[in-house]
């Protein structure tokens, strides 16, 4: 019997137009850019300089592809630890086999891309089907994959972690053209992967805002029985949503492989958290159900500009992960009070 | 998406020809009956629903209002006596025949996102779409204008569909499930305790909703435990008790009194009234009320407070 006090409140607290922009879940990210955009540029004059721009819009790039990915999965619910070295098993596929056996890159890539879909959809399927928490679902992928980058990589190259000579296998050269080539722009050579980040970011939001896929994935992440009850094909949704972060970290794997002409067994462990972070800080929460591709992009250039930022003012780069912790608590607070007035007068 | 979707006849659904007398009701039970195992969980149970109609079913808990709403739902099949839907007996083989029939069920949980806008909820599962594949997307103010058309038409007037459901009251959600429910073609609408978690107001306001769909044409069955909230709406009304029918009544055939008075049942205050004048002090005073309260009702006095309470 408490539904009718709060009636009142309710629709007051509607009104504001102050809450109804907090409410926006890419506010904390935009203040967040504006603020490191505003403070290195001060700090440094090389971070404002063409070439400092498209300095840090490289690591923003690599990162926002994950990030993205990351975003529209915890949107729908679910976490996925083994994104980051699952980077480092599909830049390792194919370095192995152009690298190492000489097929063709965009044969080895398309190797790669099915190694990504089948981790995608066994993380996918043992989370639908045993109902497990995700986390501890993909931390076992994420260990496993661990083992398999560097035990399979050992065996291929008897003992080595590092795979080289994919730059003298055939069709390098194109696919190094479409993934991770630069661009001049304004005299100074963007990385095109900056160009990917931005298309896969713009579809990602198109897709979540703006087709049926998008409210299955919210509806999913926000309330998997009522979505069910009203037809939503949970798990179809939820498989899509690991695989599609499978192939986000297949393009982010093979491009760094590309862009070394080679590969490391242990690449991109640890960097799950840091794609988590970013969707959190763009506005994710964390039980699901809410969440902004454009906030995790814009989670994503931030950290790009700090991680660039600190080094072009002449800091230590290990303040970085100060800047991190710090960024994420303030994100997680800043969620906590969002979702409590989103959900005010859950009975 | 212009109008209500279309009624797609399941195969699956037995039917038999509609039996002379057009004038059949939306649904009738007749002698239903259902078991699980060994345990009578519904006998004898008979009922209309009409068009325009609101049918109660009330019943203490455990009295088989659960299992006689999620038979007529398609959860479960009777297994005794006639269940005929527009005349034509049916038996259905789960809640997806029902509602492809036009048999909406709102359930206490109401199977909405609270952290989802009001229009995304209205539609979800069945969203209106626009444009050929790769660009295939939801007709974004096609869906806010028939969210807020047929929620007004409830008598909700919202401010604005992209408002997330959770920040609705909770009549204001019940009013979003029913008309989410009426718009998809419902042609019965089942309300499981529609008013059960709410306050006096908001009962007010549910109640109001109910009105309005029996209003546009809808049979509604009303589940409820309550007979205050039962009797203004209601057009007939069926009384459960331990899986049995303990009357059904026409509106004219039964004052609100009387349908109280049937539901508190004469045994019952009786044993409460003695219980709490065990408790002597202000309980007595209370027992002492419960006595008058059962008179007033004609219950005779003698039940209520005499007799000498083993």
């Amino acid at each position: 019997m408490t539904t009718i006090a709060v009636s009142g409140d309710e629709r007051l607290a509607r009104q504001s137009p102050l809450k109804r922009l907090l409410g926006r879940p890419e506010l904390g990210s935009l203040a967040g850019f504006l603020l490191i955009l505003l403070f290195f540029s001060a700090v440094s004059e090389t971070f404002r300089s063409v070439q400092g721009v498209a300095t840090w819009l490289d690591p923003s790039s690599l990162l926002g592809i994950m990030a993205v990915a990351v975003a529209l999965l915890m949107i729908g619910g679910e976490f996925d630890l083994s994104a980051g070295v699952l980077t480092g098993t599909t830049g390792t596929t194919t370095a192995v086999l152009a690298g190492l056996y000489g097929l063709n890159v965009w044969l080895s890539m398309l190797v790669s891309l099915v190694v990504a879909v089948a981790v995608g959809v066994t993380n996918g399927l043992l989370v639908v089907r045993t109902k497990l928490p995700s986390f501890i679902v993909t931390l076992g992928m994420f260990l496993a994959l661990q083992g398999l980058n560097l035990g399979l990589t050992k065996v291929f190259t008897g003992g080595s972690v590092q795979i080289s000579g994919l730059s003298a296998a055939l069709g390098y050269d194109s696919a190094n053209a479409v993934f991770a080539d630069s661009v001049s722009l304004g005299g100074e050579d963007f990385r095109i992967s900056i160009v990917w980040w931005l298309v896969i970011t713009a579809v990602a939001a198109w897709v979540l805002m703006r087709t049926r896929v998008g409210s299955w994935i919210l509806a999913v992440g926000g309330d998997q029985n009522a979505a069910r009850s009203v037809g939503v094909p949970v798990a179809r949704v939820k498989i899509a949503l690991f695989v599609t972060v499978s192939v986000a970290a297949w393009f982010v794997g093979n491009i760094s492989a590309l862009r070394q002409g080679g590969a490391q067994a242990n690449i991109g462990i640890g960097e799950e958290l840091t794609y988590i972070v970013a969707a959190v800080i763009g506005g994710c929460l964390l039980t699901g159900g809410y969440g902004s591709v454009i906030g995790a992009a814009l989670g994503a250039l931030m950290f790009g500009m700090a991680q660039k930022g600190i080094v072009f003012a002449g800091w230590d780069s290990d303040w970085y992960k100060l800047f991190l912790g710090v960024m994420l608590l303030i994100a997680v607070i800043g969620n906590q009070y969002v979702r409590q007035f989103a959900a005010r007068s859950r009975r | 998406m212009s109008g209500p979707r279309h009624q797609k006849e399941s195969p699956t659904v037995t039917t038999t020809p509609a039996p002379a007398g057009a004038d059949a009701p939306l649904l009738r039970v007749s002698d239903l009956g259902k078991q699980y195992g060994n345990i009578i969980a519904l006998r004898g149970i008979t009922a209309d629903v009409n068009s325009g109609e609101v049918t109660c079913i009330l019943g203490d808990n455990g009295a088989g209002k659960s299992t006689l709403i999620k038979t007529l739902a398609g959860v479960h099949q009777h297994d005794a006596g006639e269940f005929l839907f527009e005349g034509r007996a049916v038996r259905f083989s789960g809640p997806r025949e029902a509602l492809d029939l036009g048999i909406a069920t709102v359930y206490q949980d109401l199977a909405m996102v609270s952290l989802m806008p009001v229009w995304r909820n209205f539609f979800l599962g069945r969203e209106p779409t626009k444009g050929v594949w790769p660009l295939r997307r939801i007709d974004v103010a096609e869906a806010k204008q028939i969210t807020k058309r047929e929620l007004k038409a409830m008598g909700i007037d919202i401010r604005d569909p992209e408002q997330p459901v959770g920040t609705l009251s909770g009549g204001e959600r019940q009013c979003v499930a029913i008309a989410r429910a009426v718009y998809f073609g419902a042609k019965v609408l089942i309300l499981d305790e529609p008013t059960a978690a709410l306050g006096v107001k908001q009962s007010g306001v549910v109640l109001k909703y109910i009105i309005a769909a029996r209003e546009r044409g809808l049979g509604v069955v009303f589940i409820t435990h309550n007979p205050h909230h039962a009797y203004p709406v209601g057009d007939r009304f069926l009384l459960l008790k331990r899986g049995q029918s303990m009357g059904y009544y026409e509106k004219s055939q039964i004052t609100r009194d009387e349908l109280t008075a049937l539901m508190a049942g004469g045994a019952e205050l009786e044993q409460l009234s003695h219980e709490l004048e065990k408790g002597g002090g202000a309980a007595a005073v209370a027992a002492a009320e419960i006595g008058d309260e059962a008179h007033e009702l004609g219950i005779p006095a003698t039940a209520a407070t005499s007799g000498d309470g083993g």
